[in-house]
């Protein structure tokens, strides 16, 4: 099929796009940018007026759900909220039930969602056997099978001897090590960040110094064993200057952090909204301006939507006993593009975040409108209200702290190796 | 919005005493005195609450708070259903909005609830009114370690009953206040009433973080904590906290915390001594004090009875 994407303006900072420009597809990829090749003969047309047309999002952390929660979201539910975000390359994090831990599961997984329209779904392998922190998986057939880096999800390694010979191995085959700075025992229990918040509503706290011993030993240990680290979900004032310090000394780490981490703190619990539990937790004012900032500067590297859809059984209990997550594929772009503004980050800036970034972090060929590129394109109306309502929701996942509010940036197109996956209604 | 008063700011749940408006605190604590009288007459009871079906909902076991509350609720003339819901995080049965529901359908007007879990009252308060069913009050008898407000205003009354006035009053507050929802209480309420100096007195391992932000001068050393004071309020220290990773032993910590009549000589000599109970003779406070003149640990108890009367009239008639 071929497509001519016309009239819009195009945004690719890892091109040097930021200008009008049309852009032309054929066969799923992309076959021009600004002119048509000689003999192109579109047989669709996208009138992108008003509108800007971007890479593809690539979101670090993706919970589809399956295997194992099923009834919480199916891969159907989410890979439509993925296309209606404008979402087309995602990780999913291991802690699926059973976890990713073995080859089948991650094939059967790449197989259900090698569809037309379905975003590109890249697994991140259990890296302890049911992420139990005590074996080892087979990390070499997980990577044959697809998956793209190795992890814990949200549970940790306990033992720091097993820590070390996980990430030697991961090592050993130049694989990626995701993992979340989180100690066992400090904040054991806990379920909203320790401090002055969590202290008044009487909320078992977790204290920043869980992330940061735990990101300490993680440092070290990426420093004895040389594995690729990525952070995942950074939380912390804290963490982002001991990541800025252990770049400076010339160690390769990445990190990424939760866009809900950019706009919410720790007073957002307001009167216990099992919304804003979240993990890691909401922190304080400070730590989310360190978050914004550390986003701008490059420290952090990527910005995720820890997509994580729970059903309202999982949230209408007591604060400190509802699920952990929210569900946040469609709300990426508008809340990137809020940050954007609110903290003056040129927008083609902005996007690399979502985009080209979390691209090179998986290392895939994705997040740019490069010619040659896979046609994963996104067209957004950048200034078009979207007010989150349960029933705008295509996740099955109808929780969010920003239900009932109105962000701005909707999404209009999105292409999928060059098939249209999304089309708002008009 | 504060989601415990309804549109015309009055009372409608009872869930904590931060945020109360002072002229609330003050009109319950002023319809609480002539309710002191009823428990002294041949007939103990007044028909405020006739024909009203308050319901005890006790997820967490309490005989003593849940009787204070019958004794009110009967004093009041009303019908009082007791229900012990024992639940562990474990053992998944009922939710707790489907409890809240079959109850609601049952015509209930008012539910006292305990939780385990912080903000669980907020919970209940929020899905009555989701569901259009908010004319039933809530009253929270304890949650998690966030608060216990019935306990902060008999505690408020005790004190006003004994130093008429709270602006010119340093309080002190002594114990394990990192897990206390009552400790939690009586520190909003007493900087709601004016009261010019809050203490909390406790080894680092008993403190919240940031304390200090809810309005309270903190105190590692008793004794100095101690110095003329006008109100201690010892609070209860859980068995399970006694030996383990915040306390070493029973004894030091008397050693250290416990309330002495030596310790207690640091204070004004007019000063009272108050408990929330059940005491801990011998870790928390020594027999001398809780049997001693100061103690004003019963009349605690009285005055309860008459604070969670004029609580449950109040709200009826919201």
């Amino acid at each position: 099929m071929r497509i001519q994407i016309i009239n819009g303006h195009a945004v690719d900072a890892a091109n040097g796009l930021d200008r009008r420009a049309d852009i032309f597809v054929a066969d799923g990829r992309i076959v021009g940018v600004g002119k048509a090749p000689d003999g192109f003969a579109a047989e669709a047309t996208i009138d992108a007026a008003g509108c800007v047309v971007c890479p593809g999002l690539v979101d670090l952390a993706a919970r589809l759900r399956e295997p194992g929660f099923e009834y919480k979201a199916t891969l159907e539910s989410e890979m439509a909220a993925a296309a209606c975000g404008g979402v087309t390359s995602l990780a999913c994090p291991p802690d699926t039930d059973p976890p990713l831990d073995e080859p089948g599961l991650v094939e059967m997984l790449k197989y259900r969602a090698r569809q037309p329209g379905f975003a590109h779904v890249y697994p991140v392998g259990a890296l302890t056997l049911g992420l139990a922190g005590a074996r080892l998986t087979e990390m070499a057939e997980l990577a044959e099978a697809g998956c793209m880096a190795f992890g814990q999800a949200g549970t940790v390694i306990v033992d720091t001897q097993v820590l070390l010979r996980a990430m030697q191995y991961a090592a050993t085959f130049g694989f990626p090590v995701w993992l979340q700075a989180k100690d066992p025992w400090l904040g054991k229990d806990g379920v909203a960040h320790d401090g002055e918040v969590a202290s008044r509503l009487g909320l078992t706290g977790i204290p920043v110094i869980a992330e940061t011993v735990a990101l300490g030993t993680l440092i070290n240990l990426a420093r004895q064993t040389g594995a690729r680290l990525h952070v995942t979900r950074v939380s912390s004032a804290a963490a982002v200057d001991m990541i800025a310090a252990a770049r400076a000394e010339g160690l390769a780490i990445s990190c990424d952090v939760a866009v809900h981490h950019l706009h919410l703190c720790d007073r957002d619990i307001g009167y216990f909204n099992p919304h804003a539990r979240l993990d890691p937790p909401l922190r304080s004012e400070r730590d989310r301006d360190a978050l914004r900032a550390g986003l701008a500067n490059g420290t952090v590297d990527a910005l995720c939507s820890d997509h994580t859809p729970v059903d309202d059984d999982g949230k209408q209990a007591p604060f400190a006993e509802a699920e952990s997550g929210a569900t946040a594929l469609e709300l990426l772009l508008p809340l990137t593009l809020k940050w954007a503004a609110e903290a003056k980050v040129p927008l083609a800036k902005a996007l690399a975040r979502i985009t080209a970034d979390p691209a090179r972090i998986l290392g895939i060929e994705a997040g740019t409108l490069g010619v040659g590129r896979p046609a994963d394109i996104c067209v957004f109306d950048p200034v078009a209200p979207v007010l989150m309502t349960r029933d705008r929701l295509k996740s099955q996942g109808k929780n969010t702290p920003f239900l009932g509010l109105e962000l701005t940036g909707e999404v209009r197109y999105t292409l999928i190796s060059g098939h249209l996956a999304w089309s708002a209604p008009l | 919005m504060n989601p415990q008063l309804n549109k015309n700011g009055e009372l409608q749940h009872l869930l904590t005493i931060e945020g109360l408006p002072r002229e609330i605190i003050l009109s319950i604590l002023d319809i609480a005195a002539p309710f002191t009288e009823v428990a002294e007459r041949e007939v103990k009871k007044v028909p405020l609450l006739r024909g009203k079906s308050v319901f005890n909902l006790f997820f967490e076991n309490s005989t003593r708070t849940r009787t204070t509350f019958e004794i009110a609720a009967k004093r009041l003339s009303a019908d009082v259903i007791n229900l012990n819901i024992n639940t562990s995080s474990t053992a998944k049965g009922e939710t707790l909005i489907d409890t809240v529901d079959n109850l609601a359908a049952m015509q209930a007007d008012m539910f006292i609830v305990r939780h385990a879990a912080s903000g669980a009252p907020y919970l209940i308060a929020q899905h009555l009114r989701a569901t259009g069913a908010d004319h039933i009050h809530v009253v929270n008898a304890g949650d998690g370690r966030h608060a216990h407000p019935t306990q902060g205003l008999l505690d408020m009354y005790t004190i006003r009953h004994y130093k008429k006035d709270f602006t010119g009053l340093t309080v002190a507050i002594v114990g394990d206040v990192l897990h206390s929802r009552v400790a939690r209480s009586q520190i909003h309420a007493l900087t709601t009433l004016g009261v010019p100096e809050v203490r909390v007195i406790a080894p680092k391992t008993l403190l919240p973080t940031e304390v200090e932000r809810m309005g309270v001068r903190v105190f590692n050393d008793m004794r100095e904590g101690l110095r003329g004071v006008d109100v201690v309020m010892m609070l209860r220290l859980q068995n399970e906290r006694m030996n383990g990773a915040l306390l070493a032993s029973p004894q030091e910590y008397f050693k250290y915390y416990g309330l002495t009549p030596d310790k207690l000589e640091q204070a004004k000599p007019d000063a009272i001594v108050m408990h929330p109970g059940p005491m801990n003779r011998g870790v928390e406070i020594d027999s001398a004090v809780a049997d001693g003149g100061q103690a004003v640990i019963l009349p605690q108890v009285t005055f309860g009875i008459a604070v969670r009367m004029a609580v449950m009239s109040m709200l009826a008639g919201n």
